[in-house]
């Protein structure tokens, strides 16, 4: 019975976690928080085998630390045991990205690099061979840091996981990281001179997500342009031709259709990075990125000059499904019907640095 | 005489936003150590994790946490000399 099913927002901002919940309909919502002592928190998620709530951020006193609540927000402990790189190396700053699956959960860090934790976040073991990568001396940081922001785990082999790193570009291992292949063929490099454009690694990546339905499509948010990869990274195709710009930070998968895959283009990169023309519009496909629909209504259509960072837009698992973003100006937008409608349900946050979603009973 | 290489007991004074989070954590906490990192291993020791909260892997104290022993700035290697007060501060950072 869906109506007894509760659908809860899990956002990390800049002065802590918060959780926006309604029901299976979705318009009403409260919202609870800041958690996590308002420490800078750059992703939150839950843990579909345990329960469990994890956020993870770094702050600017104490450095980096995942949160772990088992009560859906209302305790939380922290711990960043074996969050570290070994002595006489650059520290670990902070927490940018989590995922569960595998039996464990995995942390992507700044400076880049992966660790796991097989005890629910009390512990955690560094994942050494992505640093051990010959190209790792190579590495340039993003405008925020050289930051392991995107996580994918594969969906049946526990030995493969895909990462984004800005801007060292996507990484893949088939042997549970102590390997790792680069997976940016036919992904641009603008920044990079003529004839060097198309480099082995150095892209900056900005958003990795995997399509449901368990083939190896993947879709990518690039500092220059959007692309698909039917093969799980090793060749990726432009699917840019029809948005308003090649820029932008999220991406969003839908929770069924591997054809369906959601945008948000901003003007571009040393245009503002806000919304183009400062109309707000959330970009669809049905096609795998042969043809996009901008999706507007509801959503503001003059002065709106926010921009939405790579980890602020999700999708829900409902039927329709629920789509979500927040902005840097702190606004939370929902939308129940795959974006058709969008609803303002929280302004006034702290800057929204992620949004994920979590569907359970009540 | 005392001997300064052993552990004696220092006052430590810990920064309100450390506090919230280790349950149980006062203020003020006495410790034995004949070190500033002596006495960040004491505090690790009665409440885990917090090291980490104030030094980094390099290993030093973080970069916006600053330790004063007898009103000194100190390092990791600073000696506590008998009935030391060592105080651990946030610096103004923030946003």
């Amino acid at each position: 019975m869906t109506t007894a099913l509760r659908v809860r927002l899990l956002l990390g901002t800049k002065k802590g976690a918060f959780i926006a919940e309604s029901d299976a309909a979705r318009r009403s919502w409260t919202l609870r928080g800041p958690f996590c002592e308002t420490w800078p928190i750059n992703h939150v998620i839950a843990d579909p085998a345990s329960g469990a709530i994890h956020a993870g951020g770094g702050n600017a006193w104490f450095g980096p630390a995942v949160w772990t609540s088992t009560d859906l927000g209302a305790s939380w402990t922290h711990s960043s045991a074996g969050l570290a790189y070994p002595a006489g190396t650059e520290p670990v700053k902070s927490v940018w990205s989590l995922a569960a699956g595998h039996g464990a959960l995995y942390a992507g860090v700044e400076p880049a690099g992966l660790f796991r934790s097989a005890d629910g976040g009390h512990t955690w073991q560094h994942i050494a061979g992505l640093q051990d990568h010959p190209s790792r001396p190579h590495w340039n940081p993003g405008g925020a840091g050289l930051i392991l922001h995107s996580l994918v785990l594969h969906p049946a082999d526990t030995a493969q996981i895909w990462v984004g790193v800005s801007a060292a570009g996507v990484f893949h291992t088939d042997d549970g990281g102590i390997t790792w292949q680069p997976r940016n063929r036919g992904t641009r490099s603008d920044f990079m001179p003529e004839g060097q454009r198309y480099p082995e690694f150095g892209q900056c990546v900005h958003c990795l997500v995997m399509a449901p339905g368990g083939t190896e499509r993947l879709y990518q948010q690039n500092h220059c342009g959007m692309y698909r990869s039917d093969d799980g990274g090793r060749a990726w195709t432009s699917i840019e031709a029809g948005l308003p710009s090649s820029f932008g930070f999220p991406a969003a998968a839908h929770p069924r259709d591997p054809e369906t895959l959601f945008l948000l283009p901003l003007n571009g990169d040393t245009a503002g990075r806000y919304v183009p023309e400062a109309r707000a519009a959330v970009w669809r496909t049905r096609d795998g990125g042969a043809h996009w629909q901008a999706l507007r209504d509801g959503l503001p259509q003059e002065s709106a000059y926010f921009g939405v960072l790579r980890q602020a837009m999700a999708t829900d698992r409902l039927d329709p499904a629920g789509v979500y973003f927040g902005t840097g100006g702190g606004a939370l937008f929902a939308s129940a019907d795959e974006g058709e409608h969008w609803t303002c349900i929280a302004q006034h946050l702290p800057a929204i640095h992620s949004v994920e979603t979590l569907v359970g009973a009540a | 005489m005392t001997d300064a290489s052993e552990p004696h007991a220092v006052r430590v004074v810990l920064p309100a936003a450390l506090l919230p989070l280790f349950a149980g954590a006062p203020a003020e906490v006495t410790v034995a150590a004949c070190s500033v990192a002596a006495a960040m291993a004491a505090l690790d020791a009665r409440w885990p994790g917090m090291r980490d909260r104030l030094c980094d892997s390099h290993p030093a104290i973080r970069r916006h946490i600053n330790v004063f022993v007898n009103g000194e700035r100190a390092t990791l290697a600073t000696s506590l000399p008998p009935g030391a007060e060592m105080v651990v501060t946030t610096a103004i950072s923030g946003g």
